[in-house]
């Protein structure tokens, strides 16, 4: 179900702020593109413009073309609601719904979509899923506790658990290790891997050991000072980015050079 | 068990008191008894005062049969007509609520919550007067439909009321008097929902209707019951309003909410007969408000019991 993701002349605004410029970048199905960069230069932003969920913050918007699969997300006829039904997010923080049980967590999002489930429906799917995000075995015996009473790396696999419950074609993460200890860190990233044989992952980090890690492709963003707008200064595999970039800006920002 | 004698801890370094800290600490810790003693001073006043009533015989009570007899429609009074205004203003103000927090332009937002608060501030004898001389009448037509086409059901049976002055009437003006207090505590929950929850949402493909379903309304559910719980305080509470509008005949317990003949509020009869009380009739009457004071403390104990219930899934934590 992974989708291919075409962005052209994507910039995005806050109200009259240009944030970022003219991104062209073709993401691949079915493996894990990482966006690194130095804080404020726009790789956020830019991964929230790829579901649409940049619009929620007022003022906010686009200009160009974002397709999956032949499909133009910001076409006349697309829905942002269905854009994000199709590409899952999971944020920086751990947002279970506090008010939810960790199996209806879970169902949250497929609860949306079809109205009604049967219990053993449920069952399964919430089965399938936390098993999906490794966290089955922690879990399994309290299914009906809060959310909130697990861990913050268990939090965060519950929030990878619910987003790939409604079986998306795409997603997205925004630096979903940076609240977590190294060892859940570990846990998400070989989760990463385990999921991108089903999904197409985006992956904003600082943390560039992560995305030499994990990423198969490599992006990187920057900007020129200070109320410029961010570019995507180099995208290349990892492997390039990481031993022999094209760009200078790219060099020094790996090898902490940076500024 | 064994009792182990704690090793001979060294002496701390005494903590540095500064005096601020210790005025601050001093004043905090005086408040906090205060309100305890205020509490307290009420409760032995209200207890001492109807003890004469509480242990008087049914002769020397006013209306016939004794206290409970007495006190018995009041307090059903008090709890219907508290209940028809919670039960009509809780909804619309968290509607009102909602549509300030997550629908209106931020423009008509501010003003629309300024105007909110505004009514919050509006005396409550200002209601009762536009209760009686513009709503009553108005609702008189209203309630001979209701009579003709509902009237089967025991709650709008007849003969209507001519002026209007009826149970419902004083229903739906205690329920706009609430109405500001629940909204504008509402409207307060409602925007301090966590981005991350209401972005969790959306990150679904949730709907704005079904993103606040999902986490604005579990999150703030709490908060709205506390609202609902200092509204209710009013209205089983408010007097002007409820004296000047209810034709408080002695008709006992009724639910015929827009007949003429209605039981009155604790608080409104305590106003209409207070100053034509001697002796006996006084201590009967603070009785009556000390019945008051329990079911406000067993209202609010109730409340606290809803919010504590689910406290784990509160998002408090």
């Amino acid at each position: 179900m992974a989708k291919r993701i075409e962005v052209s002349d994507l910039d995005i605004y806050y109200g009259k702020f240009l944030a970022v410029q003219g991104v062209n970048v073709s993401i691949e199905p079915r493996s894990i593109t990482a966006l690194i960069g130095p804080s404020g230069c726009g790789k956020s932003t830019f991964l929230r413009a790829l579901n649409r969920m940049h619009e929620v913050i007022p003022g906010a918007r686009v200009e160009g073309k974002v397709v999956m699969d032949g499909q133009d997300l910001y076409g006349p006829d697309s829905d942002p609601v269905t854009v994000r039904r199709h590409i899952g997010m999971v944020f920086q923080r751990p947002n279970p719904f506090p008010t939810m049980s960790i199996s209806d967590n879970v169902a949250a999002g497929m609860r949306l979509n079809a109205k009604r489930m049967s219990k053993s429906d449920t069952d399964d799917l919430v089965e399938r899923s936390l098993r999906g995000a490794n966290l089955w075995e922690e879990v399994k015996d309290r299914l009906d506790r809060p959310g909130s009473s697990l861990s913050g790396g268990q939090q965060q696999r519950l929030c990878i658990a619910r987003a790939i419950a409604v079986e998306p074609d795409v997603l997205l993460m925004d630096e979903p290790c940076s609240a977590l200890d190294p060892i859940s860190t570990l846990a998400i990233e070989d989760l990463m891997t385990e999921l991108k044989e089903k999904f197409t992952i985006v992956i904003v980090t600082h943390n560039m050991q992560q995305a030499a890690r994990v990423s198969e492709q490599t992006g990187f963003f920057n900007l020129n000072g200070v109320g410029q707008p961010g570019r995507l200064i180099e995208f290349n595999p990892t492997e390039k980015i990481f031993s022999n970039p094209d760009e200078k800006a790219t060099e020094d920002y790996i090898s902490g050079r940076f500024g | 068990m064994t009792v182990t004698s704690p090793p001979q801890e060294p002496t701390a370094p005494r903590a540095v008191r500064r005096p601020g800290d210790r005025i601050f600490s001093g004043g905090a810790k005086g408040a906090g008894i205060l309100i305890l003693l205020i509490l307290a001073g009420v409760t032995v006043f209200l207890l001492a005062e109807s003890l004469p009533a509480l242990t008087a015989s049914a002769e020397e009570l006013p209306g016939e049969g004794g206290l409970v007899s007495y006190v018995w429609p009041l307090i059903f009074g008090t709890l219907l007509s508290a209940t028809i205004a919670l039960l009509v203003a809780t909804p619309l103000a968290v509607g009102i609520a909602l549509f300030i927090t997550h629908y209106a332009p931020r423009r008509l937002a501010q003003v629309l919550g300024y105007v909110v608060d505004l009514l919050a501030a509006i005396p409550s004898i200002v209601y009762g007067f536009w209760g009686i001389a513009w709503l009553a009448p108005r609702l008189v037509p209203f309630y001979r439909w209701l009579e003709e086409n509902l009237g089967f059901i025991p709650l709008f049976a007849g003969p209507v009321s001519a002026t209007g002055r009826t149970m419902l009437t004083i229903g739906l003006v205690l329920a706009v008097m609430i109405l500001p207090i629940v909204s504008a505590i509402s409207r307060e929950v409602f925007t301090q929902v966590p981005t991350l929850h209401t972005e969790a949402a959306l990150a679904l493909g949730a709907t704005r209707w079904e993103m606040i379903r999902m986490a604005v309304i579990p999150y703030g559910k709490s908060g709205v019951i506390g609202g609902a719980m200092l509204g209710l305080g009013r209205a089983l509470g408010e007097t002007m309003a409820v004296a000047i509008i209810l034709s408080g005949s002695a008709a006992g317990i009724t639910f015929a909410l827009i007949s003429s003949a209605n039981p009155q509020t604790i608080a409104a009869n305590i106003a209409l007969q207070f100053p034509e009380s001697t002796g006996l009739d006084v201590n009967t009457l603070i009785a009556s408000g000390l019945v008051l004071f329990v079911i406000t403390l067993l209202v609010n104990m109730l409340a606290r019991w809803i919010v504590n219930r689910r406290a784990d899934f509160s998002g408090a934590n």
